[in-house]
């Protein structure tokens, strides 16, 4: 298990997901694609709402070898995206609004994701499992 | 993200290369809004669009709308077959509607 801890800010978002990349060699394009389209929308998500108006740290976890797991951890304010609704993706352009695509892609691209919280932590944990 | 841009019978085509992500979105925007107020019809080649995320998907959306209201619109030609997958699971392939050729 390795672990990355960044400011939680989208102009880290590069880092983040250097990071990830770096520690999940030897996958297939795509998987690794997905994977880190995934990490992307749950990293901004944290960077743009954990600790707003403040600001605060991000701690990334990637374990690999086989399948691949992911933890984000903030110790922001108690906050579970996966309660969020899903889009209605069938919507005509002019009735479609883009909130909450991002937690949706991520649901749809990773095998599993799962949030708890931990004392004061925020604990965001995506899968993707590798046959 | 590397953009070019070439026009030719009133169409706008805005050539897109390399990621479009939360960074890079946001860059890419305005010249596409741009593109859009002084052409009305523009389109996006994504042969060199290698990644998409939510915050690419978003700019999409919002073009197109703009595109619409000035009577226009915004197409999309030359997606890659992972790129077309996230357009598929997103709800976005009915919303944009893609050119095999467009004029070069």
């Amino acid at each position: 298990m390795s672990e990355l801890k960044v400011d939680a800010e989208t102009e880290n978002l590069g880092e983040v997901l250097e990071f990830i990349a770096s520690e999940t060699p030897g996958l297939p394009e795509k998987t690794r694609q997905n994977i880190l389209i995934a990490a992307e929308e749950i990293f901004v998500n944290i960077a743009q709402y954990a600790y707003r108006p403040g600001t605060g740290k991000t701690i990334v976890r990637v374990t690999s070898g086989g399948d691949v797991t992911i933890e984000f951890e903030d110790c922001g304010a108690p906050y579970d995206p996966l309660q969020k609704a899903d889009p209605d993706i069938t919507l005509s352009t002019e009735e479609r609004d883009i909130g909450g695509l991002g937690i949706f892609m991520a649901k749809s691209l990773m095998d599993n994701i799962s949030y708890r919280r931990e004392g004061n932590k925020n604990i965001l944990t995506i899968k993707k499992e590798i046959s | 993200m590397n953009t070019t841009k070439t026009a030719a019978d009133g169409v706008c085509v805005i050539s897109l290369d390399g990621r479009l992500d939360t960074i890079t979105a946001p860059q890419v925007q305005p010249e596409i809004d741009t593109a859009i107020d002084e052409y009305q019809n523009v389109a996006l080649d994504f042969s060199g669009v290698t990644y998409i995320s939510s915050a690419g998907l978003r700019i999409l959306l919002a073009g197109h709308k703009r595109a619409a209201a000035a009577g226009g619109s915004l197409k999309l030609a030359h997606v890659s077959g992972q790129i077309m997958e996230i357009f598929e699971m997103t709800g976005f392939t009915g919303i944009l509607k893609r050119e095999a050729d467009h004029r070069q």
